[in-house]
């Protein structure tokens, strides 16, 4: 019993880091742009299966993951310029709507070009260790690893480079920003085709784990809307610790139910937290 | 309202619902069926109004009112024997409004779009609790039922036809409609909408904000119900698909492109969706929703106030 609860406390930490690379880019659109980005699981899954093709085309994964995040990067940036720069200056409720519709269309144009199929993306090392009974895969250790190193680039990038400045600038106060010259709609496009590119490289780093559908992406954006919503929404910090508490939660969980059921515990701590904490449990207690 | 604006109104009113009575005397059997289909989408659409154009607040969870809806009514339709129309109406009103008395207790703690996420995953839970209690709900399977019979017990009962149905349904809808134009008249839909117009101004003014609330979302949540339960109806199932979230996007979807706030515009969304759905998926197959998706964003971003508030700016230039 005791060797059940350490693997799944390492399936929880590995699920938990992919789930807030996943989230802390939908926290950074939302903290930055105050846009719900609904179309987020879509660009997560569209990332994986631009993967797939790179795989198939090149036979490396790390390519891959370059490409994947690059290319969606760009259709974000794209979606931005057209969709939500309209939006700009209207309700936010507006740009919910909106990536609800571009979701609908990523996801129907993924069903029409790559098929109801899953495909497999090939992992880079098949490696495995021995944990107690279980032959672990050093590939998810590696995820977790990645992942991390992903969002501490993000952190450091927000923190020292010039446009993470203007980002952090853009966030505190719009006009102010603008009026000190920084180029806010830019910076908005940058933000979301970053939060994008993020989507997209954990497609392809869970690729290996399940199979890629056009469907993979509705599970993962409502993860991370809860991760998200317990977060804090808009705090990096706080979306990390909750995707690791949230996963760590379910896969205790998976101990005795499905794991289809599992994901109501999930939603239990949901509900706990706007009960407790509306305003997100890792946040400082609002004035 | 003026005088005039009244007869307007009720001349209006009475010449459409001339026309729609009389409709499935001059349509095939086909068209009757999406005509009855697309007033039951109208319906739903209609009480995610009530929260989305009269209080503001963004329902993502109305799948959830709907589904549970549709089983309460098999539940009705499944016990009993044999199967009443009236038992499958209580049950299913039941159901959605407890549904409902739950979402509202929890959600209406947020504003804005903390309440769209938390409405929406509500909805995924009761999803996914119908969709894993497979004992009772039949799983992905879903539950079938016979259609019970028009009537009333002890008076008479006739067979559903598809002509009566859709009149049935029609009536059903029509007096929904005219209960929620009353109530957003009154003065508790006064105070809906002036929590829309500015919420902080109407709790100092001293209305209990988070009451007008709560009882908005489980007014909505029993009308959507009521669609849930002419759905089973009419459809003789009851699935787990129709609980997930997407549904509740299109009811979104059909309020946006009718126009928010007007009642009659989330019939004609749910109208020109469907109708544009029938005719897309003649070129596009199941993809219907890719052209679909895309006039739904222009539509966001170029005709915020819908077709009907399009039309009425329209007129009135």
């Amino acid at each position: 019993m005791l060797e059940q609860i350490l693997i799944q406390t390492i399936n929880g930490i590995v699920a938990g880091m992919i789930l807030a690379l996943v989230a802390s880019g939908l926290t950074l659109i939302f903290g930055i742009m105050d846009v719900v980005n609904f179309a987020h699981g879509e660009l997560f899954m569209l990332g994986a299966y631009v993967g797939v093709i790179t795989l198939a085309a090149t036979g490396s994964f790390w390519l891959a993951l370059l490409v994947a995040s690059l290319v969606i990067a760009a259709l974000g940036a794209a979606i931005h310029v057209t969709a939500l720069r309209p939006l700009l200056g209207r309700d936010p409720l507006n740009t919910i709507l909106a990536t609800f519709g571009i979701s609908l269309v990523l996801q129907n144009y993924a069903l029409w070009q790559f098929g109801p199929v899953a495909r497999k993306i090939q992992e880079p090392f098949t490696g495995h260790f021995n944990l107690f009974y279980l032959e672990y895969p050093w590939y998810r250790l590696v995820i977790a690893a990645l992942s991390a190193a992903i969002i501490g680039a993000l952190w450091l990038f927000l923190k020292y480079g010039t446009y993470g400045v203007w980002i952090r600038a853009t966030t505190q106060d719009r006009v102010m920003a603008q009026a000190m010259g920084i180029p806010v709609p830019q910076v908005l496009t940058v933000v979301f085709a970053i939060g994008a590119g993020m989507a997209a490289a954990s497609g392809v780093l869970f690729g290996p784990l399940v199979g890629v559908n056009h469907a993979m992406g509705l599970d993962w954006v409502l993860k991370a809307f809860i991760v998200v919503v317990v977060g804090g929404m808009g705090n990096l910090g706080g979306s990390i610790a909750a995707a690791i508490l949230i996963s760590l939660i379910e896969s205790y969980a998976s101990l005795w139910v499905s794991p289809a059921q599992a994901i109501i515990a999930s939603f239990v701590v949901l509900i706990l937290t706007l009960l407790i904490r509306p305003t997100g449990l890792f946040v400082p207690t609002p004035k | 309202m003026s005088a005039r604006r009244t007869i307007v109104y009720w001349t209006g009113f009475s010449v459409i619902l001339a026309l729609l009575i009389v409709a499935p005397f001059a349509l095939p059997e086909f068209w009757r069926r999406f005509l009855t289909e697309i007033l039951i989408w109208g319906l739903l659409a209609m009480s995610s109004d009530i929260l989305i154009g009269y209080t503001g607040m963004v329902s993502f969870g109305h799948s959830a009112f709907f589904g549970l809806g549709m089983y309460g009514a098999a539940a009705a339709l499944l016990t009993t024997r044999p199967p009443s129309l009236g038992l499958a109406i209580l049950y299913g009103l039941v159901a959605a409004a407890a549904v409902a008395a739950f979402v509202a207790y929890f959600s209406t703690r947020l504003r804005d779009i903390y309440f769209a996420i938390t409405t929406l995953i509500f909805s995924q839970i009761f999803y996914v609790i119908i969709f894993t209690w497979t004992d009772l709900t039949g799983g992905e399977n879903g539950l079938t039922f016979s259609r019970p019979a028009l009537g009333i017990p002890g008076l008479f009962s006739v067979p559903f036809t598809t002509q009566t149905l859709y009149w049935f349904v029609l009536a059903i809808v029509t007096a929904s409609y005219l209960v929620l134009r009353r109530v957003t008249q009154s003065p508790f839909g006064m105070v809906l909408q002036s929590i829309r117009e500015n919420e902080t101004r109407t709790r100092a003014i001293g209305y209990p904000v988070e009451r007008y609330k709560i009882v908005a979302v489980m007014l909505s949540g029993l009308f959507a119900g009521l669609a849930g339960v002419l759905y089973a109806v009419q459809n003789r199932f009851a699935a787990p698909d129709f609980v997930f979230f997407l549904v509740s996007g299109e009811v979104v979807i059909y309020n946006v492109m009718g126009g928010i706030g007007t009642l009659v515009g989330p019939i004609l969304g749910a109208g020109v969706f469907l109708l544009l759905r029938e005719a897309f998926s003649r070129f596009f197959t199941e993809f219907y929703l890719i052209p679909l998706g895309v006039i739904f964003v222009a539509m966001v971003i170029f005709m915020p106030q819908g077709l009907l508030g399009f039309m009425r700016r329209w007129l009135n230039r």
